[in-house]
């Protein structure tokens, strides 16, 4: 066919010179025949006619054929659709299900995965992680000197420190606290962004310290500033110093962070990390600049810079040995940009596009069976066809015509009900996926529709029609449509097969997901998160040191006192803790809590090649018992270890066995960074501080009373009003400081199930997957016995005739069923197999090979197609030996 | 045979005159081009010279047929240099061709032998 169409494209290419030919000839033997030249000509054009029209004739000899049979096809195809009803919403609905599925799937995959990050050149944009994998410990941030070594290193164009943290803005109405990034002055040039009002930093700046320059989002410009048209300029003050508007970055700008919060950064500030009030000397140690980007130069690829990267770390690490102790291993990976915005969802959204995958191919082998049982019905039809002359490609054709025309019903009805539906499903979202604001039905997500309903069309259509096309014409006359071929029951046998292999693997993969989280929820927090509540404040800090008034213990000390005293007189509260923020129980941002200070156990054979970074929590003494925590050995914190005595420390269990062989922790001492010896004074029972998926680690508890804290959090159990305690708490903080702001108001109980929220929604969507993949099976196996026992009505009847018991007959119908239900769930175990292994990083307390899940899966499967057969058994009892054998 | 497609039918008389004529054509062009291959002009000649001027051949419904004779691939072309040392298409007949010609002259003399059967005792009775 395709061959031929080729020719027809050059014949008429080639017709118009053709045509020219003809006349020419024609003109001649005219002129032969005595006409002059001109009239010759003539007589000729007018013989031949309009050549355009000729051509237009032609043309349409080879269009107009095919599009006229498909004309007909689709014609027919839809009257074939309107005659059974029945079957066509069923093949509709399970189409607009499964396509509606896949599509919303892949529009999250599109907006999060596939789509390049909005900067230029996205593919040079890369995170810099700093590891001390002999530490224990995975992206530490970098120091100074390392900065300036990767900037001269020749690998990249910019190199640029990124530290998110908050910030006290004042002098409006209220103070307030903002959402900061600082950055080095060539961040802007880094990632090409360039605001919609001013300019951005200069990226030459060479100053010593901040610069006192920032630029504002559009929000905080609208918001705060109510839009004011002369912002540039502007003055504000931030954490007591003076800083100057110099350019507001568009609405549409986000910050290629982590986390929602590293997204939607409100107000941007430069260091130049030189001079004070940075680190002067600043030692490789320091590890003060916790994440950094850089955009490779151009024409190096990730591979060729990690390879010099090592090359150059290799050397510092020989260079500055005491700096780099071998023991730690340090090493510096390139994470491209995308990886790490996106790297915590991917996993997650792979499962759920396999998993929609997996039903769609379920729904199209379901309408595959129903398409099949019809054919029986319309075996005649072909015949007749085949017998008129039909040839068996152009019956493929039709049938297919028939199959993607149903596709595409339910695509449309489909993508109707996913653009009805989206603002209820973009809720379901946990919105800790990145770049919400992305997902759409763009060019990527209508091609994948396309393609996905073209395959679905012809996949579930192929079968059904290889099996029309096959009825021999004499035959299916014959037999007036009566029956089955065995090579159709054959094909309708393996596809309830494969439905069952295929549901098998979702709900394999679904009970996994389903265990792990049901053991996350019922994990021992290790606290207890019931009617506490926690708002924020902040303290400021200056640029100067010398002018924080909260720069000691000792100096915050009466703060915190008369803030007590006044807390706790707020209605429903019964108990009042502070702490820092990274006393927080399964806190994300952990980029704007201070980083964890290299530890020193006194006695530890670790010794000081290798000091582990440890998480450190800094809290009142009240903190312990508000929480729930368990004290095993020693004593709490008291009011009494204050800035003038002895440090003191908690810690729990999992820090006590790892660092202290013998367990006996109390008395024992270390030090954190270069900070004083700290002794041991009580042991507590683990908590899940960190994720509720990690048990065991070690953790440190400091006293606030000694070391102080400027990001605060006050815990409060009681029954406190949630929508009031912010107003409250703020008006008790502002008595006491007006300049504090108060914010970030949290229930734990609300924040324990946010930390869950994406396993959340993967378990919910592939739990969906596998009860709709068990309702097709046992449709499928249903429709598949329904039939058997139809066209075995004559047979049951002799048997019945021959004194079968209904037993008897029960167990031959199930017998057939629960053979394809078993078949299909062994293959599925296999499936089942791969399925779970890939899983296995999701997974949580459960082992991908969970003898139980595996086990219940199955009997699950067995159960559907148990009742998947029970109405065609009881269908069976009732024939009426007599009647049956009667009827032909 | 009595495929009605020409684009230009209007009126219901006017359709089945021109299909006829259409399916006639597509026959006499096979039988022309049994004698070996010749390009469309000479097609054109040949047919009105060998019906001694009876059936005068609308020149502009040669080509749609030629092409619709190359599409169901029962005729083929070549190009080659004509007389006068210019191209021109040869068209020439294929196997399938030939089956088909013998099939569609074998019909057409049939029903010719029929509609003859029918019109001669009519015309014994005028």
């Amino acid at each position: 066919m395709k061959f031929r169409r080729r020719i027809g494209h050059r014949l008429l290419r080639d017709l118009g010179a053709d045509l020219e030919e003809h006349i020419e000839r024609e003109a001649r033997e005219n002129m032969e025949r005595g006409m002059p030249e001109a009239a010759a000509r003539r007589a000729a054009r007018i013989k031949l006619g309009n050549p355009a029209r000729i051509i237009e004739d032609t043309r349409e000899v080879w269009v107009r054929r095919w599009l006229e049979t498909l004309l007909q096809d689709f014609t027919f195809a839809l009257r074939m659709l309107r005659r059974t009803p029945g079957l066509t919403v069923v093949a509709i609905l399970t189409m607009a299900l499964s396509i509606g599925a896949a599509t919303g799937i892949f529009s999250l995959v599109d907006a999060t995965l596939l789509h390049p990050l909005p900067y230029a050149h996205p593919e040079q944009l890369v995170r810099l992680e700093d590891d001390l994998p002999g530490a224990g410990a995975r992206d530490v941030g970098l120091s100074l000197p390392e900065w300036e070594d990767f900037q001269h290193s020749g690998l990249f164009q910019f190199v640029s420190p990124t530290q998110y943290d908050d910030n006290n803005l004042t002098g409006g109405r209220a103070p307030q606290q903002v959402r900061l990034l600082m950055a080095a002055p060539n961040y802007f040039a880094l990632l090409q962004a360039t605001p919609e009002l001013g300019r951005t930093f200069d990226p030459n700046f060479r100053g010593p310290g901040f610069l006192t320059e920032v630029v504002i989002s559009d929000g905080l410009w609208r918001g705060t500033f109510g839009g004011d048209p002369n912002i540039l300029g502007r003055s504000l003050h931030m954490d007591t110093d003076l800083y100057r508007v110099i350019g507001v970055m568009p609405p549409e700008y986000h910050d290629p962070g982590r986390d929602p919060r590293e997204r939607n950064v409100e107000v941007w500030a430069a260091d130049s990390y030189y001079g004070p009030p940075n680190f002067v000397p600043w030692p490789r140690t320091v590890r003060g600049m916790p994440t950094a980007i850089a955009r490779l130069r151009p024409g190096l690829t990730l591979e060729e810079a990690q390879q010099r990267m090592d090359a150059l770390t290799a050397a510092l690490r020989q260079k500055y040995p005491g700096d780099y102790p071998a023991a730690a291993g340090w090493r510096v990976r390139l994470v491209p940009l995308q990886a790490s915005v996106t790297g915590e969802v991917r996993p997650t959204l792979l499962v759920l596009l396999t998993g929609v995958g997996i039903i769609l191919l379920i729904g199209c082998v379901n309408i595959a069976n129903l398409l099949l049982a019809r054919t029986g019905a319309r075996r005649q039809e072909m015949a007749i066809r085949r017998a008129l002359g039909g040839g068996r490609l152009r019956l493929i054709r039709q049938m297919l015509t028939e199959s993607l025309l149903l596709a595409s019903l339910g695509a449309g009805a489909g993508l109707a009900l996913l653009y009805g539906a989206r603002n209820p499903l973009l809720q379901l979202l946990p919105p800790s996926l990145p770049r919400l604001n992305a997902i759409g039905a763009q060019g990527p997500v209508l091609w994948f529709t396309l393609g996905v309903t073209a395959a679905a069309g012809v996949l579930f259509g192929l079968a059904p029609a290889l099996q029309a096309s096959r009825a021999p014409a004499a035959a299916g006359l014959r037999d007036a449509g009566r029956g089955s071929t065995g090579a159709r029951k054959r094909m309708q046998r393996t596809l309830v097969v494969m439905e069952f292999a295929l549901a098998l693997v979702l709900v394999i993969a679904g009970g996994l997901l389903l265990r792990s989280f049901s053991k996350l929820t019922t994990v021992g927090l290790g606290f207890r998160p019931e009617s506490v509540m926690a708002v924020m404040t902040r303290m400021p800090y200056p640029n100067d040191p010398m002018t924080d008034r909260y720069r000691t213990a000792a100096q915050q000390r009466p703060f915190f006192q008369k803030l007590a005293a006044g807390l706790r007189t707020l209605p429903g509260v019964k108990e009042v803790a502070f702490a820092d923020n990274a006393a927080f129980p399964l806190a994300h941002d952990r980029d704007n809590q201070t980083p964890p200070l290299p530890l020193r156990v006194e006695g530890w054979r670790g010794g000081d090649d290798q000091r582990p970074l440890v998480d450190q929590a800094i809290v009142a003494p009240e903190y312990f018992h508000l929480m729930g925590m368990t004290l095993l050995r020693g004593r709490e914190l008291s009011d009494l270890d204050a800035a003038a005595a002895a440090p003191v420390a908690v810690v729990n269990q999992a820090m006590a066995r790892r660092f202290f062989p013998d367990g006996n922790a109390i008395g024992r001492r270390f030090q954190l960074g270069r900070g004083a010896w700290t002794t041991v004074v009580g042991v507590v029972a683990d908590a899940r501080a960190e994720k509720i998926e990690d048990s065991d680690v070690p953790e440190i508890y400091t006293a606030l009373y000694q070391r102080g804290a400027h990001h605060l959090v006050i815990f409060f159990r009681g029954t406190m009003n949630a929508g009031q305690i912010e107003a409250q708490v703020r008006a008790q903080v502002q008595a006491v400081d007006p300049t504090l702001p108060v914010f970030g108001t949290q229930q734990l109980p609300a924040a324990v199930a946010a930390s869950l929220a994406q396993r959340r929604f993967a378990m919910d969507l592939v739990g969906c997957f596998a009860a709709a993949s068990l309702l097709l099976a046992g449709l499928g196996i249903f429709g598949v016995m329904a039939y058997t026992v139809g066209e075995r009505r004559r047979e049951i009847g002799i048997r019945r005739a021959m004194g079968a018991r209904g037993r008897d007959v029960v167990r031959l119908v199930l017998r057939e069923g629960m053979t394809l239900a078993i078949v299909g769930a062994m293959l599925g175990l296999g499936g089942g197999v791969a399925a779970a292994r890939a899983l296995a990083g999701l997974l949580f307390g459960v082992s991908w090979s969970d003898p139980a899940t595996f086990g219940l899966s199955a009997a699950a499967l067995i159960a559907v197609a148990l009742l998947g057969c029970y109405l065609p058994a009881r269908r069976a009892l009732r024939v009426d030996p007599m009647a049956s054998l009667r009827e032909q | 045979m009595l495929r009605c497609m020409s684009p230009r039918m209007a009126t219901r008389a006017e359709k089945e005159r021109i299909a006829l004529l259409q399916g006639t054509l597509d026959l006499l062009i096979l039988q022309t081009l049994r004698r070996g291959p010749l390009h469309g002009h000479a097609i054109v000649k040949e047919i009105e010279q060998r019906s001694e001027a009876v059936l005068l051949v609308e020149q502009g419904s040669l080509y749609p047929a030629l092409h619709r004779l190359i599409r169901r691939g029962w005729i083929g072309f070549e190009e080659g240099p004509s007389e006068n040392n210019r191209r021109a298409k040869y068209y020439r007949l294929t196997a399938s061709g030939k089956k088909q010609l013998a099939i569609e002259s074998g019909k057409w003399e049939r029903m010719a032998g029929a509609i003859a059967r029918i019109l001669r005792p009519a015309e014994e009775k005028a």
